[in-house]
């Protein structure tokens, strides 16, 4: 699993590649909540992620509430198939802000 | 039998747990999203044995059975944990909205069938999966 921040501003981009599963979870929950608090904008890339487990949604979730906390936009952007799966099965699909393309979630099409 | 491994109950095994029931899942003919489906219960199953029939003195194996006919893929997965009780399992309410406890859930929703079994004398849990291939 890769995990890539690119800062845009006061925007982070967060690019997961991979399997997201227990064993790779925690570094993905501590670079998120690390750009949740540091930045008014977090958008998770997640195009290439090919595996997401209950940890990686739950990392998902808990940096969500850390967003809302602090009044940062947090958004996923380019869900792949298989985590969309995923998030459908745990209904985390219309409680998490989606969007198609990581251009969308920074706002640059507003 | 389609294919029966045993593994250390790590997190560092899941990853080859998940591929070895994937491509068997495959060769008894689920269809792509089955696959991941099954890949799916079988890794949040692995994992509820690694983190609370094992707990923080993991130490045990994990033991995955697929088999397999025309009509179903059937999984047992057995550890040598203490006995579980397996009354108190149970998927939260989805609408409590927080990290964590998901893992029955997938479970439930990926496969058609589960409930925990007799292990086999020496065993702790046993818990028997099944799924339509379709």
């Amino acid at each position: 699993m890769n995990c890539e921040i690119r800062n845009e501003g006061d925007a982070a981009v967060v690019v997961l590649s991979g399997d997201v599963d227990l064993e790779s979870s925690p570094k993905v929950r501590n670079a998120l909540l690390d750009c949740v608090s540091m930045k008014r904008t977090v958008v998770v890339d997640m195009k290439s992620v090919s595996y997401i487990d209950s940890s990686g949604v739950a990392s998902l979730v808990e940096a969500f509430q850390a967003a809302r906390k602090n009044n940062t936009r947090f958004v996923l952007a380019h869900v792949s198939e298989a985590a969309m799966r995923v998030l459908e099965l745990a209904r985390l699909d219309k409680v998490f802000r989606i969007v198609d393309e990581v251009a969308d979630g920074l706002g640059h099409g507003d | 039998m389609v294919l029966s491994v045993r593994v250390p109950a790590r997190v560092g095994s899941l990853r080859l747990v998940r591929r070895l029931v994937g491509a068997a899942a495959s060769a008894c003919g689920c269809a792509s999203q089955g696959v991941r489906d099954t890949v799916l219960a079988v890794d949040e199953a692995c994992q509820n044995v690694i983190l609370h029939a094992y707990g923080e003195d993991a130490s045990g194996d994990m033991l995955i059975e697929i088999r397999c006919d025309a009509r179903r893929l059937q999984i047992d997965l057995v550890d040598f944990a203490p006995p579980v009780d397996t009354t108190r399992i149970r998927p939260r309410p989805l609408e409590d909205l927080r990290p964590g406890g998901l893992g029955t859930h997938f479970i439930n929703e990926c496969m058609d069938a589960s409930e925990f079994r007799t292990p086999p004398r020496g065993a702790g849990n046993r818990l028997w999966m099944a799924k339509t291939i379709r």
